[in-house]
């Protein structure tokens, strides 16, 4: 096995444990991208083009927009639902106050 | 040699299940299922390595010459693509159920209740 | 069941699998000393028999044709769970951006943004075009085509915005992009049982190995994949940017 081998799948045995411990999933998103382009270079070095390629844009752009979009959408809803309350709260007052 | 390759994607299976099973966020739990599901094209390619092999395009190499295993390859590279749409299927998933509990908290879901 | 107790549960359990996994690594062949016959057979007569000088996609398309149609309805079918999942409740309702003037502008959108995206959109879509169709004869093929053909799309949302990308892909236009991949694919194997007596055997002319129009229907068998693959990624991304920008709650 080559150094350059070598090198990669240790990157990737350590690089494993990064992206699971880092909780804040916003980070962990950039994490997998960064793990998945290391994941593409090694599937070059083991003679994979093809899989290399599918790799390298399911990973970097894919995965990522779907997850950060999830994201999104999930805090859109927090923000919603805060709101909602806030009204609530303050129309019920309003009537209490009447 | 052997004990890296393959050791490294029998560890990488076991980190993303322990990622899986303590993590505290849905849609961090999804990531750590990608991670298990790299750990199984890192063992598919290392099985179908050769030493000193070409890859399997014999537009430039004269067919016959030495080249590395295409079935797997072939195996694994549709399922990259494939398991990216699975991927965002369980997204969907927490997404609604985000909506239905408020939270992304997997201790903090309660069974349905009919 | 608490957090700790499941923890240690899976750290007795994972142990274990460790082990099994370390029993059942150890009786694999030496790293580099691969020696399956079936593949070494296949990548000494791919170009004689099939005329394809890809042997990956030729085994994707050709000799292993029937797993390639069951993962392409794995997709498929997932494609469709997620549009149910996310379909409008009756507690929701989309609220679309009339104008141009009141879209959604995310922060850092700038006029470099936009010219950047907008002068990569084209030779991307050729790109995906072009690992589309010599999937045969280079490392490429439906899978990578499409995903690169849907970025293409993905561009045009981050330089034009919202209302641009849906102007672009109404939804009826996406769903039969992709459901016309899969059937096409599935007729390509109907066209083999027909033609040459077998599901998915190669029926068209073989040609001359290293031309464009070479390999029989792999390439066709290539460009439908591409159109499922780039119709499949369009409709998540477009659902997914639906749920964030404009469904709000009633």
């Amino acid at each position: 096995m080559s150094e350059l081998q070598a090198g990669l799948f240790v990157l990737l045995a350590l690089g494993g444990p990064a992206v699971v411990l880092m909780r804040d999933p916003l980070r962990q998103t950039l994490m997998v991208g960064v793990y998945g382009l290391a994941l593409a270079l090694l599937f070059f070095v083991l003679q994979a083009p093809d899989v290399a390629l599918s790799q390298i844009v399911v990973c970097t752009v894919a995965v990522p927009v779907m997850i950060l979009l999830a994201l999104a959408k999930v805090r859109t809803h927090e923000h919603e639902s805060h709101d909602d309350e806030q009204e609530q709260r303050a129309s019920s007052r309003g009537d209490r106050g009447r | 040699m052997s004990v890296l390759a393959y050791g490294t994607a029998g560890w990488l299976f076991l980190v993303g299940l322990y990622g899986i099973v303590s993590s505290r966020n849905l849609i961090g739990m999804v990531i750590c299922l990608s991670i298990v599901q790299s750990s199984t094209y890192v063992l598919l390619l290392s099985i179908g390595y050769r030493r000193g092999a070409a890859a399997p395009i014999f537009a430039d190499i004269p067919p016959g010459s030495r080249a590395v295993d295409p079935i797997v390859q072939a195996l694994t590279l549709t399922d990259v693509v494939v398991e990216a749409t699975v991927v965002a299927l369980l997204l969907a998933l927490a997404v609604q159920a985000h909506k239905r509990f408020g939270t992304l908290d997997p201790n903090e879901l309660t069974p349905l209740r009919g | 069941m608490s957090e700790r107790i499941r923890i240690r549960l899976f750290l007795a359990g994972g142990a274990g699998l460790a082990a099994l996994l370390a029993w059942g690594l150890a009786g694999l062949p030496a790293f580099g000393e691969f020696n399956g016959a079936c593949a070494l057979l296949i990548n000494h007569v791919v170009v004689a028999q099939r005329h394809a000088t890809d042997a990956v996609t030729a085994v994707n398309f050709d000799y292993r044709a029937l797993d390639t149609l069951g993962e392409e309805f794995i997709l498929f079918t997932s494609v469709v769970g997620l549009a149910v999942l996310l379909r409008e409740q009756r507690s929701e309702r989309e609220r679309p951006p009339a104008r141009a003037s009141e879209e959604h502008r995310f922060q850092g959108s700038s006029y470099a943004l936009r010219a950047l995206t907008l002068m990569l959109v084209g030779p991307l879509v050729v790109l995906a075009l072009y690992v589309d169709s010599h999937g045969a004869l280079t490392p490429g093929g439906g899978f990578q085509g499409g995903v690169l053909g849907a970025a293409g799309l993905l561009l045009v949302f981050l330089g034009g915005g919202y209302l641009t990308m849906r102007r672009l892909s109404p939804h009826a236009l996406v769903e039969l992009a992709e459901a016309s991949g899969a059937a096409g694919y599935g007729l390509i194997g109907f066209g083999g049982l027909v033609f040459a007596g077998v599901f998915f055997k190669n029926f068209l002319g073989l040609g001359t190995p290293g031309e464009l129009i070479s390999a029989g229907t792999i390439p066709l068998s290539s460009m439908a994949v591409g159109l499922e693959v780039t119709g499949a990624f369009v409709l998540l991304w477009s659902e997914f940017l639906d749920q964030a920008l404009i469904v709000r709650h009633r």
